[in-house]
């Protein structure tokens, strides 16, 4: 009798104390126990704070020159130094973080937007539809990233946008592979007749059921091509091609660099350095995303 | 009784490369209004695609035949019209419990769908009705069971919210496709006497699809059994087991485990043979090849569905042999 008494008790306080919780809750939970990506988020989140407050926490104007400070090593005054015409490096790069979180998030929308919806389009419908648009992408695909946006970049002229753009393209393959491939396996799902048994239409079930259920990977690649296309970008920018001087674009800074490597190191080592911190940042994060949204999956 | 649905000489086809397969190969079943017709066969004998078909939610092709549902024919309704008899009028139950629901919403969530799709609910209102059907199929807690999502709830209950939501918008035909395989006993007992209840308080008919002749014996009112795609024999749920007049049934019956023979049987009687794989099949009865009576005729010649009693329908040449025999007697004497 007693012991059936705790039992029961026991019972009450299992129930009183358990909660609800949602798939996303799970996932934080699992997320904050992972070192790694906790540091990631920390320099992401660093990364975006810049470059949201920029013009507010840059201690001099980015475009300003000051012909009695040139070429100066990193010092109290000029943290980072300053560069050939004079100009403060660290406020420099604070708002070159625009540009660049700029660059990768615009990029990116543009592959989720066009890529996730061709995917989608492809996995869940098939047949003749799903072979024309992924034969379409493989041949994207076929083109070395870096190449492509060259090619895009020297047909649309450089500047900011086209980069942009150019970025945005050749991510699209990528997210609409992976979108088919977890459509594919999201529609044979029994939810998804259960759905089509009730009456819901086709719009209804890719929306409701089919994308969120294929979200995870989307948020994972999103994060990793965040930092491709930033990378992307500095590239394009240091052959020339993306973000025109005197625009304080890490990869141009790092090219005016280059010509004092000699004589004023910090000038091309500061953006450098900078440009790895970040791309490192999002792929921690990426990585630990992977892991929290989808415990099973070992790469 | 008023029939309900009406399926007549209805044929599936499925068109592979290796050819066409006849899933489903002129079956004509009727339900009456409130009453639970049970479909039994083997896997592959296409029970689930008849019940697919119905819903017109089967990949493969109809070739023939035609689907009334209360004066609708199915098969001839636009795309839109039949999503509104889906979920309102016809709804389906489904086999795997585990995953039938979608693991990222909530249980409330998933039974509100039905009802702001075709009843045009608010959101506050279809939460309210999800609680009451919870409260219906037998959740204890129903307030709290909305909010959590389908990992926390077990086979049998995530069953009985798959029931819930089906039931949303109480729909006059319930095709359940094998609802208790994915349960253990003492589940399959409480799931099927709720859905008995359910039938009896709101008059639904149920189409029951399942191989657990002992689900047929609990439920059904009357039975079709299939075989290759075709119906061998349909007739009244007492007259199947107390008098089975195809052999493929009587084998079927015979196959049960009995305590009572025990023993004198050591060993449990099957069928000889395997299911034929659909496509595979030749003329003839699709069941001779296995059958221990099959005759020459049997393996050339389909025989035809005959009324051997009244309400009991059988497709075999023995039938017609007894016939002949019965008609020989009376002429000598």
């Amino acid at each position: 009798m007693e012991i059936s008494e705790k039992v029961i008790s026991q019972n009450q306080n299992v129930t009183t104390t358990y909660e609800p919780r949602s798939p996303w809750q799970m996932m934080i939970k699992r997320f904050k126990k992972n070192k790694r990506a906790m540091i990631g988020l920390y320099i992401t989140v660093l990364f975006i704070i810049v470059a949201i407050l920029a013009p507010w926490i840059s201690p001099y104007d980015p475009y300003a020159y000051n012909m009695k400070a040139l070429l100066q090593p990193p010092s109290l005054s000029h943290p980072f130094g300053t560069d050939q015409f004079g100009r403060d490096v660290l406020s420099r790069i604070i708002h070159g973080s625009r540009i660049s979180l700029m660059i990768g998030m615009v990029g990116v929308g543009i592959s989720i937007l066009v890529g996730v919806s061709l995917g989608t389009i492809a996995g869940y419908f098939g047949g003749i539809i799903d072979s024309i648009i992924m034969r379409i992408m493989d041949i994207l695909l076929a083109f070395p990233g870096f190449l492509l946006a060259l090619a895009i970049i020297s047909i649309l002229g450089p500047n900011m946008l086209n980069v942009m753009i150019a970025i945005g393209i050749f991510s699209i393959p990528v997210f609409a592979r992976i979108m088919r491939s977890s459509v594919i396996s999201v529609k044979y799902k029994e939810f998804i007749e259960a759905t089509k048994s009730l009456g819901g239409s086709h719009f209804f079930i890719i929306m409701k059921h089919v994308i969120p259920n294929c979200i995870a990977p989307i948020i994972v690649l999103s994060t990793m091509r965040i930092a491709t296309a930033i990378l992307t970008a500095a590239g394009l920018s240091f052959l020339g091609l993306g973000a025109q001087p005197p625009s304080p674009e890490w990869g141009a800074m790092l090219n005016e660099g280059r010509e004092y490597i000699r004589s004023a190191t910090h000038l091309s080592t500061v953006p450098g350095l900078i440009i790895m911190l970040v791309v490192l940042g999002f792929n921690m994060l990426g990585d630990g995303l992977r892991d929290a949204l989808d415990p099973q999956m070992k790469i | 009784m008023e029939n309900l649905l009406e399926i007549k000489n209805l044929k599936t086809y499925f068109y592979s490369e290796n050819g066409v397969v006849p899933a489903v190969d002129g079956v004509s079943i009727t339900i009456k209004k409130g009453e639970t017709l049970g479909i039994v066969g083997e896997s592959g004998s296409g029970k689930s695609v008849t019940a697919l078909t119905a819903m017109r939610l089967t990949p493969g092709k109809v070739v023939e035949g035609s689907i009334n549902f209360n004066g609708k024919d199915l098969l001839t309704l636009s795309d839109e019209a039949m999503r509104k008899i889906r979920g309102k009028e016809i709804a389906m139950i489904f086999q795997e419990p585990m995953t039938s629901l979608n693991p990222v919403f909530t249980i409330g969530n998933q039974i509100a769908e039905a009802l702001k799709t075709h009843m045009n609910f608010t959101k506050t209102k279809a939460n309210e009705r999800a609680i009451e059907l919870l409260e219906l199929v037998g959740i204890p807690r129903p307030e709290r069971i909305v909010k959590e999502y389908p990992h926390q709830l077990s086979g049998g209950m995530r069953q009985r919210v798959m029931i819930a939501m089906a039931m949303a918008c109480n729909p006059s035909l319930l095709i359940a496709d094998e609802p208790t395989t994915a349960l253990d006993v003492t589940i399959q007992a409480q799931i099927l006497d709720l859905m008995r209840d359910l039938k009896k308080e709101h008059n639904t008919s149920i189409l029951m699809i399942t191989h657990d002749l002992g689900v047929v014996a609990e439920t059904c009112d009357r039975v079709c059994v299939m075989y290759g795609g075709k119906v061998v024999e349909e007739s009244d749920v007492h007259e199947i087991f107390n008098n089975p007049k195809h052999p493929y049934t009587q084998g079927l019956l015979k196959s049960i485990p009995s305590l009572i023979d025990s023993e004198e049987e050591t060993r449990l009687y099957s069928i000889e043979g395997n299911v034929p794989i659909p496509g595979t099949l030749r003329g003839g009865c699709h069941f001779a090849p296995r059958c221990e009576f099959a005759m020459n005729i049997c393996h050339t010649e389909v025989p035809s569905y005959k009324e051997v009693a009244t309400g009991h329908f059988s497709r075999c040449w023995l039938h017609e042999v007894e016939d002949e025999e019965v008609q020989n007697e009376a002429n000598i004497s």
